[in-house]
């Protein structure tokens, strides 16, 4: 016993000692800030980065391969951690989320028949392309519910998926697990939505799905901002280019066009809490906000698009929510009605 | 000096340790898809192989039998091997940084190669003396460095290859292993 014990411990200890001799020799300087940045990053290894890893990662944005900010589910606390170990200025990383694009929950969407294979989407969507009359919309089964790192994706009780947007991170798993595409990443400062994928001629969509983007092309007309493009009789906003104004939500025939704040509301700043830091004024992305600093703001209604921005940012909550701002469309025709009249 | 030629064939080519033992198949389809890389790790293997068989040799020898505990091979055996491979990793990191990021997870794999312990048991097993467990080691290396340097050749032109799409990858990689193994076997019966 006591024998095995030495002889082995000798070797071990022969052997750590050369070991120790050789790390001394052939020590190689490393880069200190891979694992400070390695330590930084979240350590889930989601891959939203594309790179395998998040200490594939930390080696990338040390060698100058990645940007700081380039670790999506971190988010801003991460990247500005990470910026202040490599000495850079942190570039805001807006936040991205998961969105379905797709409405067809049951009662709304035909199915073609019963599917009773393989609960799985990848294997159901090998069945006729899909259960769902509609071959490019959610088929509910729940792969991307499977695919979330997070759990903020699940199947509700209507036959598609429903984002969290409180628990998403915007890591794309689900976006890369969808056989159909319908999963998308959008900014989550963007409220309103087309919640269709399928480039069916308005006819063909009737006939499968009530709530489906027909190509009526009347969202493209009304956008303010051009955000709107038609595309094979789908319409696609440009994150880019949207104002977030809502006005196309107002206008689909079908409904499909989702806007998280309507009703739009009128916003009136109370003139006795207003401090003038012009926060508001900044933000507002249609330039309705006007005043001096420290002097009480003014929106003006006409430019304003309702998207509440302004509520957002103020610091003494002098920004009130008024009455329900009229729909665009309705608006329009009374006064055509007034001429005709 | 005829028994060790023998010896030293026989090693290499006739029973070669990836293409006839199976042993260290993990590098052998891993570290296999460019030539450079597959010499660098062949040559990694010839060290570490070489350096381990004649410490274990000497451990088993004057260390283990002397005291009764052959039941402690494997463990101290395999002692030896983790800091060579340790050894290596710092030598291959320091002198060639391109070569450490090719080899990558392979390299302390070879830690857990079994033709390394292979070799060193095989040795004890036989009961070589000292030169025959030298040249032995080194033929065993050699013929591991000839089969992954071999098969990377292979591979490389596979590359440039139509393949159907069933056999893209390691299937198709899996299938020539198995025939470069069955052209081996010609080498059967030269010597023992």
């Amino acid at each position: 016993m006591i024998e095995a014990a030495l002889v082995l411990g000798g070797i071990g200890f022969l052997a750590a000692l050369g070991l120790g001799a050789a790390s001394i020799k052939f020590h190689v300087e490393t880069d200190p800030r891979v694992e400070e940045v390695a330590e930084a990053l979240p350590g889930v290894n989601c891959g939203a980065c594309g790179l395998t890893g998040c200490n594939a990662l930390a080696e990338a944005i040390v060698a100058g391969g990645a940007l700081p900010n380039a670790c999506i589910p971190g988010g801003e606390d991460v990247s500005k951690n990470i910026a202040t170990i490599m000495g850079l200025d942190a570039e805001k990383a807006e936040k991205f989320i998961a969105v379905l694009h797709c409405k067809g929950v049951h009662g709304k969407a035909i199915d073609k028949g019963q599917y009773l294979g393989i609960p799985d989407c990848r294997a159901a969507a090998l069945v006729l392309s899909s259960p769902k009359g509609c071959n490019y919309g959610c088929m509910g089964l729940g792969t991307c519910e499977r695919s979330c790192p997070f759990d903020a994706i699940h199947m509700g009780d209507k036959g598609i998926a429903v984002v969290d947007a409180e628990a998403c991170t915007g890591c794309g798993s689900c976006v890369r697990a969808c056989p159909k595409s319908i999963l998308d990443l959008r900014p989550l400062s963007m409220n309103v939505h087309i919640r269709c994928n399928s480039p069916l001629s308005g006819k063909q969509i009737k006939a499968l799905c009530s709530v489906g983007c027909i190509g009526c092309g009347r969202c493209e007309k009304i956008c303010p901002v051009e955000a709107i493009s038609m595309s094979r009789g789908l319409a696609i906003i440009d994150a880019e280019k949207c104002v977030d104004c809502g006005m196309c939500a107002q206008v689909c025939p079908t409904s499909n066009i989702d806007d998280a704040l309507a009703p739009r509301r009128d916003l009136l700043i109370e003139e006795e809490k207003c401090i003038g830091c012009t926060k508001c004024a900044k933000v507002c992305p249609v330039d309705a906000i006007e005043g001096e600093k420290k002097e009480v703001h003014k929106i003006h209604q006409e430019k304003c698009i309702g998207c509440q921005r302004c509520v957002q940012v103020c610091p003494v909550d002098a920004v009130m929510l008024g009455a329900e701002r009229p729909k665009p469309g309705a608006k329009k025709k009374t006064s055509e009605a007034a001429t005709d009249g | 000096m005829t028994e060790l030629a023998l010896l030293f064939v026989a090693s290499v080519l006739v029973n070669n340790f990836v293409l006839s033992r199976f042993l260290g198949i993990c590098p052998f389809l891993g570290v296999s898809k460019k030539t450079e890389t597959a010499l660098g790790m062949g040559f990694a293997v010839v060290f570490v192989m070489c350096v381990a068989s004649i410490v274990t040799w000497f451990i088993q020898r004057y260390l283990l039998y002397p005291l009764g505990l052959g039941y402690l091979q494997t463990i101290a055996f395999i002692l030896v091997i983790a800091s060579l491979v340790q050894l290596v990793e710092m030598v291959v990191q320091k002198v060639s940084p391109a070569l450490y990021q090719a080899l990558g997870i392979f390299l302390p794999l070879i830690t857990t190669n079994c033709a390394v312990l292979g070799v060193a048991v095989l040795n004890i097993q036989k009961d070589y003396g000292f030169v025959e467990t030298v040249v032995f080691s080194v033929g065993a290396a050699l013929g591991f460095t000839l089969a992954i340097v071999l098969f990377a050749g292979l591979r490389e032109r596979l590359d440039l290859s139509d393949v159907p799409k069933a056999f893209e990858g390691t299937a198709i990689a899996l299938v020539t292993a198995g025939l470069l193994s069955l052209a081996f076997m010609g080498f059967a019966g030269l010597a023992k």
